[in-house]
This record gives structure tokens, C-alpha cells and sequence, in this order.
């Protein structure tokens, strides 16, 4: 993994991309700026779902009209997430906040996936419920939460206060980030 | 002119115990982001419905009606954390571009939303329409201005 990344971090294009001086930044933004429409439009979601906000409207409906956002912006996220982790693989391979986010996001994906393929198919026997039922409810709770902690995470990624250069750091923070010291 | 007031911004007991902190920065600037994201949700939510291709079948009063304490939210947190940022690198700011077209869009932005799209919004016989879409391109346009703008402020 780590000799395949050092050759990903070395190839033409992820020097070009990390080195240039509109280009990474513009990615970057696209990044932020699609949070508004991937998490917000997930957060609204949610709310439907805990029963906390646009209770009269069926989550069938709420699905059916606004997943396609939601989903248009997470395929904008995960595009130019790629491109920023292509532009320094390594760095972010050992960087632990990235690392805590890629466990979050596949606690994020367990949860949409088990929320689809289980709690939705009985979608109508609560589709107009003001307060849908407890495993919607909790399903609604995961996302809202789970989405935050990796937007967090996710801007965390920016500061290399545990990076694998800066030490001496607690063991723990070396073993989570997978960083290999040299022998004094 | 302005620099001696964002000299005194910058010399706030706020703005410099958030520059002096090595995770206040960070900690209020991950939360700016989540307030992005609610402020994000709760407008585009409206936004789309204007532009008839959200959830078509509510009325718009009643989406805009529910989206709103969100957006109240929304924006409560971006000022709240937007204010000790600010006040953490004012001097900064005064010389950022970006800062500036940020700050001259923020009022049209909010002036828009509560005073022009607010009103017509809450208009229970609004349909999808020619005036109804305007509105939502304008939010969106005038949303994005402020958003993209903020987020550059980080990189000039």
C-alpha cells in the first residue's frame, strides 16, 4: 500500500496538481462548497426522518425528490476528494484524522445501506408518520451525526500537529497514524 | 481608513486569545463548516422547490415555513463563529479580497432571504413560476458568492 502511494505521490499529474496554484485550491473549494449541497441536503433529510422538521411531507416523497441532490453532491465530494488525496496520498495515508474519517464514512455507508435495503422497504406503513418509527428514527440520528464527525474530520486533515514528521508523539498517535521511525 | 478599527479588531481580548490557542481556531472554524452545511441544507431545501425540481408536491409556504428555524440556526452559528475568526486575523482580512467581496455579498444575501424571498415564499399561492424561479437562482447565486468567497479567504 504505502510503496504503491509513494508512486501515486511521484507520478506527473499528483506533483502538477499539488504544486499548482489555482488548480488545487479550486478543488479544494469544490470540495467545501459541495458539502452545502451533499450534507445539507442529507441533514434535511435527517430531520424528516427523526420527525424533527417537514413532517407533513412523506419520506417517500422527501426521498424520491431529494436523494438525487444528495447524491449529485456526494459524487462531487468523492471526484475531488480523490483528486486532493492523489495530490499527497502519503501525507494523507498517515495523517490520523484522515484515517479516523475513512472509518467514519464506512460507518456512514453500513448505515445508508442498511437504512435502503432494510428500514425503507416498509416505507408504506410510515410514510406519513409526523414521527417515523424508532429504527427510522435511528437511522435519521446516525446519518446526522456520522456526517458531522466526518466533516470535522475531514477539515482536521489540514493540520499536521500528529503528522509522522512532527514528534516525538504519545505511541498511540504513532501506531493510529502508521508511521515508521527511524532507529536512533 | 479602515485599518485602525480592524487594528482594534485584531487587538480584541477575543481575537486574540483565539490566535494565541493552537486548536481554537480549528475547533471554531470545523463548526463554521457544519453551520455551512445547515445554512447549505436549509436554503437549498427552498431554493430547489422555487426552481420546481425539489419536493414538488408540498406548497412552497409550507417548505420555506419549516426550513426556517434551520436557516435561523444555520446562520446564528455562522455569525457566532464567524466573528472570533474574523476577530483572530482581521488585519488579514483587511487586506483580502476575498473578505471584501465576501462582506459586501453577506448583506444581499441575507437582505434577500428574510426581506424579498422570504415575503413571496411565505405566499400560500405561489406555484412554480417564472417569479418563483428567479428567486431561487438568485439565492443560490447570491449564497454561492458568499460561500465561495469565504472559503477563499483561506487561500490569498
Amino acid at each position: 500500500m504505502r510503496s504503491f502511494l509513494e508512486w501515486l505521490g511521484q507520478t506527473p499529474w499528483s506533483i502538477a496538481l499539488l504544486e499548482s496554484f489555482w488548480v488545487w485550491p479550486l478543488v479544494e473549494s469544490t470540495h467545501v462548497l459541495a458539502l452545502g449541497l451533499f450534507a445539507g441536503t442529507a441533514w434535511m433529510m435527517d430531520l424528516r426522518l427523526l420527525g424533527l422538521s417537514f413532517r407533513a411531507v412523506p419520506v417517500s416523497e422527501f426521498r424520491n425528490r431529494m436523494l438525487p441532490w444528495t447524491r449529485g453532491g456526494f459524487a462531487v465530494m468523492a471526484v475531488t476528494g480523490f483528486l486532493l488525496l492523489y495530490s499527497n496520498p502519503v501525507r494523507y495515508y498517515h495523517n490520523i484524522f484522515f484515517r479516523v474519517k475513512v472509518i467514519l464514512l464506512v460507518v456512514a455507508a453500513v448505515n445508508v445501506w442498511w437504512f435502503h435495503a432494510r428500514t425503507y422497504r416498509r416505507v408504506a406503513e410510515w410514510d406519513r408518520d409526523p414521527r417515523p418509527p424508532q429504527a427510522v428514527r435511528v437511522a435519521g440520528a446516525v446519518s446526522l451525526l456520522v456526517w458531522a464527525l466526518v466533516v470535522v474530520t475531514g477539515r482536521f486533515i489540514a493540520y499536521n500537529w500528529f503528522d509522522c514528521d512532527i514528534q516525538p508523539q504519545p505511541d498511540f498517535v504513532n501506531w493510529a497514524s502508521g508511521c515508521v521511525l527511524q532507529a536512533e | 481608513m479602515l485599518l485602525p478599527l480592524f487594528e482594534w479588531f485584531e487587538a480584541t481580548a477575543l481575537g486574540t486569545a483565539v490566535r494565541q490557542s493552537l486548536w481554537a481556531f480549528p475547533v471554531i472554524e470545523a463548526v463554521h463548516l457544519l453551520g455551512l452545511c445547515l445554512l447549505g441544507g436549509s436554503v437549498l431545501i427552498v431554493d430547489l422547490r422555487l426552481l420546481g425540481v425539489g419536493l414538488r408536491r408540498s406548497a412552497i409556504a409550507e417548505i420555506a415555513a419549516r426550513a426556517r428555524p434551520w436557516l435561523m440556526g444555520g446562520i446564528a452559528i455562522m455569525l457566532l463563529t464567524g466573528v472570533p475568526l474574523f476577530l483572530s486575523e482581521a488585519i488579514k482580512c483587511y487586506y483580502n479580497t476575498s473578505f471584501w467581496v465576501k462582506m459586501s455579498t453577506l448583506p444581499f444575501a441575507l437582505g434577500f432571504t428574510f426581506g424579498v424571498k422570504g415575503r413571496i415564499a411565505a405566499d400560500r399561492t405561489l406555484e412554480t413560476s417564472a417569479r418563483s424561479r428567479v428567486l431561487g437562482v438568485l439565492s443560490i447565486v447570491l449564497w454561492f458568492t458568499v460561500a465561495a468567497a469565504g472559503r477563499w479567504i483561506g487561500f490569498s
